[in-house]
């Protein structure tokens, strides 16, 4: 006989949903790396008691929802604007915690311009880059992300990089920036790298409450709506061939 | 030594049965069930209860966070 009911009491509870995320049942597909990356972030503002000043910047994108699930104050920006208005945000408000939240199609495509000079100004926010290798939102277009090879609706017998240019490292390009205190790489697909993860985006929500300047958290995600697979399959996929080109670890930590 | 025990509570309304906690499971604890919550999802659910050890793989990786963990505080001998 399992002696399961007697486990399950508020004594022996070790982990539970914080409260910071609210109860809304997100509209992501089953198994979508953007619900575990929301909760990660929820866990770090509760961890650090800063849900009454913490600003988010809403991407245009699957997460243009997020402000639905994270309960603090968001703003939403126009496709690819999150930095320029995590910039006049903090700028006008310095003693707030602020953040984007951005999708690849967003930050490193229409986006990119403000990225880079947000990053080379060195604001001090935190930047979280969700890189699923595609447009999830609009059906799965290729993105600049798009790895050589892989298929996708616009390019479905896979990238071709004669005809589309390789696929854009945006962390290694912005750890190269002055501005830029810390870029890591970090993915959700495993509870050790969920564990890593998290400590990312704490230690980034530090540096800027200790004015360090921009820090950058891409997490290599899936999208297996996108990528016509089952949630599992799609990161084992991940594993298999978006890691050899876009390998974990930090790029930078000054 | 005694061994840890756990237990998990899957909220079955919410989960929309993506199988990562089955996957992510060191001890082989959770199936999807046969049968279908309201959304139509085969939801999560300790199959094999007496095998968990409350690591909390499971409530860590769910993007959903439908899982709570409990582990049994270990008895001294
Ligand atoms: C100015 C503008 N151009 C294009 C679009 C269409 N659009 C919506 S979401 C999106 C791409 C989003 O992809 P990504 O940032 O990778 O996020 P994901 O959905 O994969 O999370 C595009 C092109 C738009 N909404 N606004
Ligand atoms: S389309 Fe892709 S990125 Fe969007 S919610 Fe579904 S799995 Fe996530
Ligand atoms: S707590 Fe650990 S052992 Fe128990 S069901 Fe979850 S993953 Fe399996």
């Amino acid at each position: 006989m399992s002696d399961t009911n007697t486990i399950i009491s508020p004594e022996n509870l070790i982990y539970k949903k914080t409260d910071v995320l609210l109860d809304n049942t997100m509209h992501y597909c089953p198994g979508c790396s953007h619900g575990t990356v929301h909760k990660l972030i929820a866990e770090v503002i509760d961890e650090l008691g800063i849900q009454e000043t913490t600003i988010g910047i809403a991407p245009v994108g699957c997460s243009v929802l997020a402000y639905n699930y994270i309960d603090i104050d968001w703003q939403e920006a126009a496709h690819g604007r999150a930095p320029a208005l995590a910039t006049a945000v903090k700028r006008l408000m310095p003693e707030k915690n602020v953040f984007s939240y951005q999708g690849d199609g967003d930050l490193a495509a229409i986006g990119t311009a403000e990225t880079i000079h947000a990053c080379n100004r060195g604001e001090n926010i935190v930047m979280i880059f969700i890189n699923n290798g595609i447009y999830g939102m609009t059906g799965g277009q290729m993105a600049p992300t798009t790895l050589p090879g892989m298929p996708a609706s616009t390019c479905p017998a896979g990238r071709d990089v004669s005809h589309d240019g390789a696929p854009i490292k945006i962390s290694e390009l912005l750890a190269q920036l002055p501005g830029t205190c810390y870029v890591t790489r970090q993915a959700v697909h495993t509870a050790a790298n969920v564990r890593k993860a998290k400590k990312a985006i704490r230690k980034a929500f530090e540096n800027q409450q200790a004015n360090k300047g921009t820090s950058l958290i891409e997490v290599v995600s899936t999208c297996n709506s996108g990528w016509k697979m089952s949630p599992v399959q799609a990161n084992k996929w991940m594993e298999e061939h978006m890691f050899s080109y876009y390998p974990l670890g930090d790029l930078k930590d000054e | 030594m005694a061994k840890a025990k756990g237990a998990i509570v899957v909220d079955t309304e919410k989960c929309k049965g993506c199988g990562v906690c089955v996957s992510t499971c060191p001890t082989q604890v959770i199936n999807l069930a046969a049968d279908v919550n309201g959304k139509g999802y085969h939801y999560a659910y300790m199959g094999n209860p007496d095998a968990c050890i409350g690591c909390a793989n499971c409530g860590v990786i769910c993007p959903d966070t439908c899982i709570t963990v409990y582990r049994a505080k270990p008895v001294k001998a």
